[in-house]
C-alpha cells in the first residue's frame, strides 16, 4: 500500500557548512542520515526522523537543522494535520497509535493560572540567604495526637510510623528498568542520595547494582508483579502499590517482548522474549478492601518497618478513591495527574483520559481534611511538575511533597520527542540497546539532576522567604498564598482559591 | 461556612491583619486588685494602636459565681437578643441575667451588651457524652455563626470577663466601668488593623471558655493553621489570626493534654538541623510533636500573651519577628510589647529580659516560682 | 535455638511437640499470629504447627528459608504470599489469593482453594487437594524454575489468564463432574496448561495441542506428588486422556499498536 502519509520532519542540511564528517550517521539512531558515495554528499530519510534534536547538537559544524514538514493541508481548525496524518496512519496499519511522554494538548497546565504571594509591610519577607529556611518534609501517616506520660519526665507514648524524610520535597519518579537502561537508574539513584531524597524503580524489578541505594529507594509493586520477591520489598526505604498512571488510567501496560532480553527478564523475573504484561488492575485488588488487604500484606512481608505508597492516575472522582486509600492502611498516597508521562502508551488514552492534577490535588487535600483524615496520609503530586514554581503551588494547594520523571529526564538530555516506545533514544535514555545506553554517562547525568534540585532548593527558599514563610509545613495546603488568573468561578470553586485581586 | 466573616471581614481578604500593643499582669498570689496599673500601661503604648480596637480579659472576675460560665453577649438589635437569650434557656440553666453597666465614653455606636451566669443543661451533655466544655464551646460557635454578626459571645469563661469595643484603650475602659471590678489577671490589648474597620466583635482579645489570646503580628502560615484545625473539628468563622492561635491551644492544651512547657515546641518548634543534634529521646519526642502538628506550626511574626483560669502565658514567634517583654516585680509577672509599659506601673523590677524567639514564659498562681523554660534547657 | 521456657510463661498459646513447636491461633488478630511467626522463626524454630486458624491472612508472608508449617482450620487470604521457600501444609480450605506472587516453596491444601491461586507466583509448587475458584494461576511466571499449580478438583472461569510462564496442571478427578471453566488461558503468552480430560471453551491467545512423550512425563511426576500428598491412586489419574493448551504466540500485543 502506497503511504499517504508526508515526512513529519524536514532535515535542513546546509552544504556549504557539512564537512562530511558522518558525526550525525554515528548519533542517529533511526537511520536518517546517510552517505552517497557516488555523489560525494550526506542525504536524510525524512521519513524516519523523529526531531529528538541529537544530530543538530552533535554536529560540529552546526550544519543542521531539523523543521516541522509543514504540510500545506487547507487550513482546519478541527481537521488538523494532525487529525489527519493520525487518520491515515490508521487507515494504513489498522493498529493503535502508540506515543511516549506525557499528553501534549494545550489548555491542561493549570500551574500557570496561579500567582503566588509574597509579604509587603504587614509581614516581613525573610532573606533564604542569611536566614534559616527548612524545606525538609517527613511523609507517611502522622498520628491524629501526641500520646505523653507525665509522670515526672515526660515519655513518650505515641508510636513513631515509619516515615521517609526528605531534604526537598522532590522525588523522582517511578520509571522501570526496561523502559530506561540502568545507566539512567543510576544517575537518579546517585542524585537522590546525594540531594537526600527518593528514587522510584518502577515495576521492572530492580537491578543488583541498585541494592547499594536501597535507603534512597522506593521499591513498586505492580499489576504485574515484576521482580517482586521478599528481599526486593525489603531493600527499599518504602514500597509503592502502582494502581494507575496519568498517562494512562485504567489499562495497564506491556514491554514489548523485543526489549526483554536477557538482563531485563532476570529483573522482571520472566522468560526472554516474551511481552511483560502488567494488567490493568492487580487481580488481587477488585475493591477497597481488596487494596487494604495487600498494603497489610506488604506490611507483614516487611515487619511494618517501611510506608506503604498507593500510586493512582487523576481521575473524575479521585477525592472519594483518596479517601478510600487514606483508610486502607496506606501511609501516602500519589496522585498522578493526566500530564503525567509514560514510555508507552495509547496515544488516544494519553490525551483524552484523566484530570489536571492542580484540580485532583485540590479536592483530595480537601475530601481528607473534611474528613479530618489529612494527618493520616501524606500526599505526593505528580504528573506535570516542571518548576520549583510548581512545586510551591502544589505544596500549597496541599501536597506534601512531588515527584519529577520529565523534568528528571529533560535534566538528563530528553527532549520530549515521545519516541521513547521505540527504544531507540538517541540521547541513550529510553533505551536498553547496550551500545546507545553508553551515551549516557551515569556520572554526568547525575550531577545534572543535582544542579537541577540544588536549585530548585535555591528557588523554592526565595519563594517560601518572599512569603514570610521558613518552614515548608507553613505552606501545605496554606491556600490564601495563592490566586487565580484566568479561570472560571466554578474553577476557582474547586481550587478554593481567590481570583487575583482579591 | 464564614458568616461572621461578613461582619469581620466585610472585604473578604484572606484575613484580617493588625499590629498590636499587648500588656498582661499577673498576681501570683492570686490577690486582685484594680484596673489602673493595667490601663495605665496599656495607654502607654498608645502609638501602637490606632483607636480602632481595645480589649480587656479580667480573671478572678466574678468570686460569687466562680462555678457558672460567664457569657458577654454583644447585640445589634433586639430580635438578636431574644432569639440568644431563647437559645440560652433552651441548653443552659440561666441563673442571673444582667446588662453590663456602661457609661458615657468616646466611644461610637456601642452595641447593646448583656452578662448571663450560665450552667450547661446537665441531661444534654450527658445525652451527648461530651465535657461540659465542649458542650458549652460548641453551643458558643453554634449561636455566633447563626446570629452572622448581629449577635456575639464575646467571653465565655468562669470566673472571667472580657470588655472590649472600637475606641482606645482608656475610651473602652471608661465605657465598661472597669473601675467596678477586680482580678488578679489582666490581659490589655490595643489594636491596629490593617484591613478592617473597627467592629466592636471585631476588638482583641478573643476569648473561647477559659482560654484569652492577645496577640500582635502577622502569621503567614494562617491558611495552613486554619486547614489542619479544621480537620479537627474547629470552624474557623472571626479569619483572625487570634482565632486560629487559641484553637491552637484548646486542642493541644485541653484536648490532647499536651503540657504547656511543650507547646512551643509545636507552635515554635526548633529547626530539623538542631533537632538532628538531640539526644535520642528528645529528639523522638520532638520529631513526633512536630511531625503530628506540622500543621500547627505558627509562621511569619509574631508574639502573643495567652492565658487562662491561675495561668499567663507569653510566646514570640521562633526567628523574634516581634517584640516581647518580661518583667518581674514582688508578687507580680508582666508581659509587655514594650519594656516601658511595665516600668510605668512597677518602676523597680527585679528582673526584666527580653524573650528570644519560641521562648515561652509562664506566670502561674500559687507556682512555687515562675515557671521558664527556654530552647535551652530542652536540649 | 533459644530455650522456649521464657515465651511459654509469656503464651499459654505455646506447645513444644515433636520437631516443630505449636500455637494455638484461637481469637488471635492477623498481625498477632503473624508477628509470633516471624519472633518463632527469628528465635530458630524450623516447624510451626498452627492450630484453631480462622481467617487469619497472611500466613507465611515473605518468609525464607526451611521451615515446616502446618495449618489447622481455614487460614485467611493471601496464604504464603511472597513466600520463598517454606513448606506449608494446610488441613483444611483456603481463602482467596493462597501462594500470591510467591517465589519458592510449597504449599499443599487438603480441601479447596479461593480466588487467584498463584497469582504472578514465579517459582514453587502449588497443590490443592480439591477445587479452585476464579482465575487460578493468572499471570504465574517462568523464571529459573517453572512454578507449578496442581488442582485436583475442577476450576472457575479465567483458569491461566495472561500466564507467561510455568505448567498449571488441572484434574478434575471428581468423574461425576465435567470442566465448566470457560476462558482457559485467556491472554496467556507463556507457559503451559494441562487438563485431564475434555474442555471446550478456550479463552482468546490460547490453542489446543496434544500431548508428548515430554509432557506426560512432566503430568507423571506431578501427578506422582499429588498422589503422594493426598493418597491417590495415581497409575488410575494417569489412564485418562490429557489436553495440552500453550499460548498462541508469546506477542500476544505484538501486531496491535504503531
Amino acid at each position: 500500500m502506497k503511504t499517504y502519509l508526508p515526512p513529519e520532519y524536514i532535515v535542513k542540511r546546509d552544504v556549504k557548512l557539512c564537512n562530511k564528517c558522518k558525526v550525525c550517521i554515528q548519533q542517529c539512531t533511526y537511520g536518517v542520515h546517510y552517505y552517497d558515495e557516488k555523489e560525494d554528499c550526506m542525504l536524510s530519510r525524512d521519513e524516519n526522523c523523529v526531531n529528538c534534536q541529537r544530530c543538530v547538537f552533535f554536529c560540529p559544524k552546526h550544519a543542521i537543522i531539523i523543521r516541522k514538514n509543514l504540510v500545506s493541508y487547507r487550513k482546519n481548525h478541527h481537521w488538523t494535520s494532525e487529525v489527519i496524518t493520525a487518520v491515515k496512519k490508521q487507515a494504513e496499519t489498522g493498529r493503535a497509535i502508540l506515543t511516549g511522554m506525557g499528553c501534549d494538548k494545550p489548555n491542561l497546565t493549570y500551574w500557570d493560572k496561579l500567582l503566588l504571594n509574597a509579604s509587603q509591610v504587614t509581614n516581613p519577607s525573610i532573606d533564604p540567604l542569611r536566614e534559616p529556611i527548612e524545606i525538609r518534609t517527613y511523609l507517611g501517616k502522622k498520628s491524629k495526637q501526641v500520646e505523653l506520660a507525665l509522670t515526672g519526665e515526660v515519655v513518650l507514648k505515641t508510636e513513631l510510623t515509619p516515615q521517609l524524610c526528605l531534604e526537598i520535597p522532590v522525588m523522582f519518579a517511578a520509571i522501570s528498568y526496561g523502559a530506561v537502561n540502568l545507566n539512567v537508574q543510576e544517575a537518579l539513584a546517585r542524585a537522590a542520595v546525594e540531594c537526600g531524597t527518593y528514587f522510584n524503580c518502577g515495576e521492572g524489578g530492580l537491578h543488583p547494582n541498585l541494592y547499594r541505594y536501597g535507603d534512597h529507594l522506593i521499591v513498586q509493586v505492580a499489576s504485574g508483579r515484576f521482580g517482586v520477591h521478599p528481599e526486593y520489598l525489603n531493600i527499599g526505604a518504602a514500597i509503592e502499590i502502582k494502581i494507575g498512571q496519568g498517562a494512562k488510567p485504567g489499562i495497564g501496560g506491556h514491554l514489548p517482548g523485543e526489549k526483554v532480553g536477557k538482563e531485563i527478564a532476570e529483573m522482571r523475573m520472566i522468560p526472554v522474549g516474551t511481552d511483560a504484561l502488567s494488567p490493568a488492575p492487580h487481580h488481587d485488588i477488585y475493591s477497597i478492601e481488596d487494596l487494604k488487604q495487600l498494603v497489610y500484606a506488604l506490611k507483614e512481608a516487611t515487619g511494618y518497618a517501611k510506608p506503604v505508597a498507593v500510586k493512582i492516575a487523576a481521575v473524575h472522582n479521585t477525592a472519594a478513591i483518596a479517601s478510600g486509600i487514606a483508610r486502607s492502611g496506606a501511609d501516602i498516597i500519589v496522585i498522578d495527574g493526566v500530564l503525567g508521562a509514560t514510555g508507552a502508551a495509547p496515544k488516544v488514552i494519553r490525551d483524552n483520559v484523566g484530570i489536571p492534577i492542580e484540580f485532583a490535588l485540590a479536592s483530595v487535600d480537601e475530601r481528607l481534611r473534611n474528613e479530618g483524615i489529612r494527618n493520616e496520609v501524606s500526599i505526593v503530586a505528580s504528573g506535570s511538575i516542571r518548576s520549583s514554581a510548581d512545586v510551591v503551588k502544589a505544596i500549597a494547594l496541599g501536597a506534601d511533597a512531588v515527584y519529577i520523571g520529565t523534568a528528571a529526564l529533560v535534566a538528563m538530555g530528553c527532549t520530549v520527542c515521545q519516541r521513547c516506545y521505540t527504544g531507540k533514544c538517541p540521547w541513550g535514555i529510553a533505551t536498553t540497546d547496550p551500545e546507545i545506553s553508553k551515551r549516557l554517562n551515569p556520572e554526568e547525568a547525575s550531577r545534572r539532576l543535582i544542579n537541577l534540585l540544588n536549585a530548585w532548593g535555591i528557588e523554592i527558599k526565595e519563594m517560601l522567604g518572599g512569603m514570610g514563610i521558613n518552614s515548608i509545613e507553613s505552606l501545605r495546603g496554606n491556600r490564601e498564598q495563592l490566586r487565580g488568573i484566568g479561570l472560571s468561578e466554578s474553577e476557582l470553586r474547586i481550587l478554593n482559591i481567590k481570583p487575583a485581586g482579591r | 461556612m464564614r458568616p461572621l466573616s461578613q461582619v469581620n471581614n466585610p472585604y473578604k481578604d484572606d484575613k484580617n491583619i493588625d499590629a498590636c500593643a499587648l500588656f498582661g499582669m499577673i498576681n501570683i498570689e492570686g490577690t486582685r486588685f484594680p484596673f489602673k496599673d493595667p490601663l495605665k500601661a496599656i495607654s502607654n503604648m498608645r502609638e501602637r494602636g490606632n483607636g480602632l480596637g481595645a480589649g480587656f480579659a479580667v480573671y478572678g472576675i466574678y468570686p460569687d459565681h466562680k462555678e457558672l460560665y460567664a457569657f458577654h453577649v454583644m447585640y445589634l438589635n433586639r430580635q438578636a437578643k431574644r432569639r440568644v437569650e431563647k437559645s440560652l434557656e433552651e441548653e443552659f440553666r440561666v441563673v442571673l441575667s444582667e446588662e453590663l453597666p456602661t457609661k458615657e465614653a468616646k466611644v461610637s455606636n456601642p452595641p447593646l451588651t448583656w452578662r448571663y451566669f450560665v450552667e450547661p443543661n446537665t441531661s444534654k451533655v450527658n445525652e451527648e457524652k461530651i465535657t461540659e466544655d465542649d458542650y458549652v464551646m460548641k453551643n458558643v460557635m453554634r449561636i455566633n455563626v447563626s446570629e452572622r454578626g448581629k449577635a456575639l459571645i464575646f467571653s465565655s469563661g468562669k470566673n472571667m470577663g472580657v470588655f472590649k469595643g472600637v475606641g482606645y484603650p482608656e475610651d473602652i475602659a471608661e465605657y465598661f466601668c472597669l473601675e467596678e471590678y477586680e482580678g488578679y489577671m489582666w490581659i490589655c490589648h490595643s489594636r491596629y488593623p490593617t484591613n478592617t474597620p473597627g467592629w466592636w466583635g471585631g476588638a482583641h482579645p478573643f476569648s473561647l471558655l477559659d482560654w484569652t489570646v492577645a496577640h500582635n503580628g502577622e502569621l503567614s502560615s494562617y491558611g495552613a493553621n486554619r486547614r489542619f484545625l479544621e480537620a479537627y473539628g474547629y470552624k474557623c468563622t472571626m479569619q483572625t489570626d487570634t482565632e486560629v492561635l487559641t484553637y491552637a491551644f484548646d486542642l493541644l492544651v485541653r484536648k490532647h493534654k499536651i503540657p504547656l512547657e511543650l507547646v512551643p515546641k509545636i507552635l515554635t518548634p526548633p529547626f530539623w538541623d538542631e533537632i538532628d543534634q538531640m539526644q535520642q529521646k528528645q529528639k523522638q519526642l520532638l520529631t513526633a510533636l512536630r511531625q503530628t502538628y506540622s500543621g500547627l506550626l505558627m509562621n511569619g511574626p509574631f508574639s502573643l500573651i495567652v492565658a487562662r483560669q491561675g495561668q499567663m502565658i507569653g510566646l514570640p514567634d521562633r526567628m523574634k519577628l516581634r517584640p516581647l517583654t518580661a518583667g518581674m516585680g514582688g508578687s507580680f509577672l508582666y508581659l509587655s510589647s514594650e519594656e516601658a509599659a511595665i516600668r510605668v506601673v512597677q518602676p523597680t523590677l527585679d528582673k526584666v529580659w527580653n524573650l528570644t524567639g519560641g521562648e515561652i514564659v509562664v506566670g502561674m498562681v500559687k507556682a512555687p516560682a515562675f515557671v521558664r523554660l527556654q530552647l535551652a534547657t530542652m536540649r | 535455638m533459644e530455650t522456649p521456657t521464657e515465651t511459654l510463661k509469656e503464651l499459654s498459646r505455646l506447645k513444644i511437640e515433636e520437631g516443630a513447636i505449636g500455637v494455638n491461633a484461637l481469637e488471635m488478630r492477623s498481625y498477632e499470629l503473624n508477628a509470633l511467626i516471624r519472633d518463632l522463626v527469628k528465635k530458630g524454630f524450623k516447624g510451626l504447627n498452627l492450630y484453631n486458624v480462622y481467617g487469619q491472612r497472611y500466613i507465611g508472608a515473605g518468609l525464607s528459608g526451611d521451615i515446616t508449617f502446618k495449618v489447622y482450620g481455614t487460614p485467611g487470604n493471601d496464604l504464603g504470599i511472597f513466600m520463598n521457600g517454606p513448606n506449608m501444609y494446610v488441613y483444611g480450605n483456603v481463602g482467596d489469593g493462597c501462594g500470591n506472587t510467591m517465589n519458592d516453596g510449597l504449599i499443599a491444601v487438603y480441601g479447596h482453594a479461593g480466588d487467584i491461586v498463584g497469582y504472578s507466583m514465579r517459582g514453587g509448587k502449588i497443590f490443592i487437594r480439591d477445587d479452585v475458584g476464579y482465575r487460578a494461576g493468572i499471570h504465574m511466571k517462568g523464571y529459573r524454575t517453572a512454578p507449578t499449580l496442581v488442582i485436583g478438583g475442577c476450576a472457575g472461569d479465567f483458569i491461566g489468564e495472561y500466564m507467561a510462564g510455568g505448567i498449571i496442571l488441572l484434574l478434575g478427578l471428581d468423574e461425576s463432574r465435567r470442566h465448566e471453566t470457560r476462558f482457559i488461558g485467556t491472554g496467556m503468552h507463556g507457559g503451559v496448561i494441562y487438563v485431564r480430560g475434555k474442555i471446550t471453551h478456550l479463552g482468546k491467545g490460547a490453542k489446543m495441542m496434544d500431548i508428548d512423550e515430554n509432557d506426560l512425563r512432566v503430568i507423571c511426576e506431578l501427578v506422582k506428588q499429588f498422589c503422594d500428598l493426598f493418597n491417590f491412586n495415581s497409575s488410575k489419574i494417569i489412564k485418562q486422556e490429557f489436553t495440552k493448551i500453550v499460548p498462541v504466540s508469546h506477542r500476544p500485543y505484538g501486531r496491535l499498536y504503531t
